[in-house]
């Protein structure tokens, strides 16, 4: 067994072994082997990258059900501000919320209003000097994972802050807790995910402080029950408490304004944030405070579970967050969040993933190199990924480290095969002396 | 780019640089980056051989004509050797004051020639060398330590 959970897993049946996904993952984590995409369990961030790429369905989301509600006493949902983008037509939050109870959740708690928790704490921690830019995001979990395994010299710029999905969860529990006096293990906190990235993290938390979230219950699954109970009229009506600026963390830039800091700079699309994290890791990002860094394109409204179009949903979140904002009233505002705001943030540090790529001794590791090298000098450069690996330079790795061979590259293959049948033609050329040569008989050769 | 191990435990890198080829800018010590990163030597190591690297590298494409970049990894130390055919460096001392540059309006409107590069590569480098005769080449040898750092 692994010592990492994964929340992306391979429907061996489904599998096809097509090249689509070893091309599109971001650390290079995926072979394909014996006809099935492999994926190192060392290496995977659970961006879900594979996800999107596999025309055959055969990656997904391992996610909690909704039976697991029926395990405690008292269930809460955590929908995320991404969620609310993606309702139809834009319906009122507070019906979406009342929606939530009519599928069976007992309560439920906005993680925009963890998000409001944050905000304010990470306001607090840039005006104290506590930090200092450039600070990285801690939102969205694979961009954390990509830095513990691609730039282990920048987890030290990873905002220290649990994420609002934690904070809210915390929050959550401690409102249950006073409000019906049971035990802690009464009562089952759920996020409702729209991403492979945050069903890792509430099973296995970057920080490696266990998450306050019992179970993630992924978006998907709930859609169908939320619209027809939308339809309906509500057993119970809930109020929203969630501001415009903590709404607006579910879109790409959202996190950046709800902190309202002036050098910030915004990424999403977990390529674009390699690109960015690279700049950032030679010192070119000089005078940027924050970068919020999404892996999924358009943030989180972007996330591979949700319902709707990406850019569609981003309008329609962000549609809300301005109205929000504006309906309600500064002092109303105040009343929702100070309940809240003066609640302690969970700090977090995150640590390097220790990946060895070569060797653990640097000797070796150079002999590996070089060995490397010289293999990739003899493969076409072509990038196929025929031979399951996402390009020729992988290939030549996984040779060195005896983890494939040079005849699994198609080429190499077929050349060996033309030497091979040009000598065999060579070989059924010679005639035994005692054989009459080609020309007849008696003739001289 | 070629690459050999002459002996067992040194390992030979080598870039050639274009002058002006913004395009491809960086890619040297990009490359060289993720190759340290792949060895195993210390993050902070890396950066720093990444940082000088690249400072070196847009030196050459910036003033040079053209040049090249050559890296050879010991397990003890890291040295980047970069040559270049073009103006030379008439005053070192003067060079390597933080904000002096000779780069033209054109390149600093690219947002390079900042007068950072070789004051940049002294904060980075554990020892640096710089040769330079006018009108003909600069030559820089940048040295990090791998081994003394306790990798």
């Amino acid at each position: 067994m692994s010592i990492y959970y994964h929340s992306v897993r391979l429907d061996r049946e489904k599998c096809k072994g097509c090249v689509n996904c070893i091309k599109k993952c971001p650390t290079e984590a995926i072979r394909v082997r014996r006809g099935k995409a492999e994926i190192n369990e060392e290496k995977c961030i659970d961006c879900g990258e594979c996800i999107r790429a596999c025309p055959n369905q055969a990656k997904y989301v391992e996610t909690d059900s909704l039976e697991m509600l029926k395990s405690y006493r008292c269930s809460v949902a955590l929908p995320p501000p991404s969620l609310f983008g993606h309702m139809r037509a834009t319906v009122p939050p507070d019906q979406v919320l009342s929606a939530l109870t009519d599928i069976g959740f007992d309560s439920v708690f906005e993680v925009a209003v963890g998000a409001d928790v944050v905000s304010s704490e990470i306001k607090r921690l840039f005006r104290s000097g506590e930090i200092s830019g450039p600070i990285i995001s801690s939102a969205c979990p694979a961009v954390v994972r990509l830095i513990q395994v691609r730039f282990p010299d920048l987890t030290g710029r990873v905002m220290p802050l649990s994420p609002p999905t934690e904070v809210a969860a915390q929050l959550a529990r401690q409102e249950m807790l006073s409000r019906l006096g049971c035990a802690a293990g009464d009562i089952g906190i759920f996020f409702l995910t729209p991403c492979a990235a945050k069903v890792t993290s509430v099973k296995a938390p970057v920080s490696g402080i266990p998450s306050n979230i019992d179970g993630a219950i992924g978006v998907h699954q709930i859609y169908p029950q939320l619209n027809r109970c939308l339809k309906k009229p509500h057993q119970k009506l809930l109020k929203s408490l969630a501001s415009g600026s903590g709404m607006a963390w579910g879109i790409s830039g959202g996190e950046r304004l709800a902190v309202g800091l002036e050098n910030y700079l915004v990424v999403d699309g977990i390529h674009n944030v390699i690109s960015v994290l690279e700049e950032l890791e030679m010192g070119h990002l000089g005078g940027i405070d924050f970068i919020e860094a999404q892996a999924c394109t358009g943030g989180c409204v972007g996330g591979y579970l949700h319902a709707l179009n990406t850019f569609v949903a981003r309008v329609q979140l962000r549609k809300l967050a301005r109205e929000l904002d504006k309906k309600k009233s500064p002092s109303e505002k105040q009343h929702s969040q100070l309940a809240w705001l003066d609640c302690q943030v969970p700090r977090i540090t995150v640590q390097p993933r220790q990946i060895v790529y070569l060797d653990t001794d640097i000797n070796k590791a150079m002999i590996k190199m070089a060995d490397a090298e010289r293999v990739a000098q003899l493969l076409p450069g072509l990038d196929c990924g025929a031979c399951g690996a996402p390009n020729c330079k992988a290939l030549a790795e996984d040779i060195v480290l005896g983890k494939a061979k040079e005849t699994d590259c198609i080429f190499v293959l077929r050349e060996r095969i033309m030497d091979l049948s040009l000598h065999v033609y060579d070989l059924a050329k010679i005639r035994p002396p005692a054989m009459n040569q080609p020309g007849g008989e008696g003739s001289e050769s | 780019m070629n690459e050999q191990s002459r002996e067992e435990q040194s390992l030979f890198l080598e870039f050639p640089l274009e002058s002006l080829d913004f395009m491809r800018a960086g890619e040297a010590s990009s490359e060289l980056k993720q190759r340290l990163k792949k060895l195993g030597v210390k993050p902070e190591l890396v950066r720093r051989a990444a940082i000088a690297a690249y400072e070196a590298e847009m030196n050459v494409i910036i003033h040079a004509r053209k040049g090249t970049m050559r890296v050879e990894i010991t397990p003890a130390r890291l040295l980047i050797l970069v040559e270049d055919e073009g103006p030379g460096i008439i005053d070192i001392e003067q060079a390597m004051q933080e904000g002096f540059s000779t780069a033209s309006q054109a390149i600093r409107e690219l947002g390079f020639g900042a007068g950072m590069g070789l004051s940049n590569i002294k904060r980075c480098a554990d020892d640096l060398v710089i040769q330079s005769t006018p009108d003909q080449g600069t030559r820089l040898q940048i040295t990090i330590n791998i081994e003394k750092s306790d990798r």
